[in-house]
């Protein structure tokens, strides 16, 4: 990225505060049962919106090259590769 | 002196080469970074979806405020390195110097408030091994594997802390000689990524080990 792109205090700040919005939100909803293993889901749903802010904004991905964006997508590509062959076992053990 | 910062090294063609290919070569570590907690994500959700009870159970025994706060501790150590950055950009040397003794702070906090956790743990004879004591029998044997994954994930968290406070300190000595300036701070943009990434990885701990025991 060009290094000179200089970010607002303001928007780190607002991603900052969304930030601490969103912990107190997946804290509190753990308190209530949704049912249905749907309490799983909210709380993966709200880390990776958490994990996106951090990476677009203050890890400035966002005002990157697709160079970056390649190198950071391979990453998580590669990490669900493992997830969806592992699950793909793991979760159709038994049935044949 | 200061010229000698924004004088390329003699592999590379322009300045702003060799600022891409460190910026890259951190995201390509980072890359690794991601293979190295996933393989642990993964074995956790795997033993997670075949004892759904006694983990359940074992993750209760985790005290759920002491990681909401360690959780906004972090956030907040990454607001003041993001901020550090952009003091490095903007050729601040007193702000950065203050931003990242800030985050060192931050993060000293977060490993004291770690740490006593794992005292309490110890203290409740919940650490896997011969003391391990967990009062519904049934499930112990599971429950144990539960704790062998909160102690083994958070544990690599917390070395990826200490180095990065040792990071942070190297960062401060440099600052306090005036080797960063807005046309040269590159080691600082990349601990500043280490640091984001090491938060990333709690941001994902702190729902699976504290959160997701309250409700199947």
């Amino acid at each position: 990225m060009n290094s000179n792109h200089v970010l607002s205090v303001r928007l780190y700040a607002v991603i900052f505060l969304a930030l601490v919005a969103l912990t107190l939100t997946t804290t509190g909803v753990a308190f209530i049962d949704l049912g249905g293993g749907f309490n799983v889901t909210v709380a993966l749903t709200i880390a990776v919106v958490k994990a996106l802010l951090v990476i677009l904004f203050f890890m400035h991905v966002r005002y990157s090259d697709r160079l970056t964006w390649v190198f950071v997508g391979a990453g998580f590509f590669w990490l669900a590769i493992m997830m969806a062959l592992t699950f793909g076992d793991f979760l159709t053990r038994g049935s044949g | 002196m200061s010229d000698i910062q924004t004088i390329h090294a003699h592999q590379f063609d322009a300045v702003e080469q060799q600022h891409e290919a460190s910026w890259i070569g951190m995201w390509v570590f980072l890359a690794t970074e991601v293979m190295f907690f996933g393989g642990m994500f993964m074995g956790y959700a795997v033993y997670r979806t075949a004892y759904p009870q006694a983990f359940a159970s074992a993750s209760n025994h985790l005290d759920i405020w002491l990681g909401a706060i360690n959780t906004a501790v972090l956030i907040c150590s990454s607001f003041t390195m993001a901020l550090g950055v952009r003091s490095a950009q903007l050729s601040a040397r007193k702000p950065l110097m203050i931003f990242l003794a800030l985050t060192i702070a931050l993060g000293a906090v977060f490993l004291g408030i770690k740490f006593t956790e794992y005292y309490f743990k110890y203290e409740e004879h919940l650490v896997p091994g011969s003391a391990f004591l967990f009062e519904e029998t049934s499930l112990a044997r599971q429950a144990e594997i539960f704790f062998s994954f909160y102690f083994a994930m958070t544990g690599m968290h917390a070395v990826h802390m200490i180095i990065g406070i040792g990071l942070l300190t190297a960062l401060i000595v440099m600052a306090s000689r005036g080797r960063f300036s807005a046309e040269y701070h590159t080691p600082v943009e990349l601990v500043g990524l280490y640091w984001h990434f090491v938060d990333i990885v709690w941001i994902f701990l702190f729902p699976l080990l504290y959160l997701l025991g309250r409700h199947l």
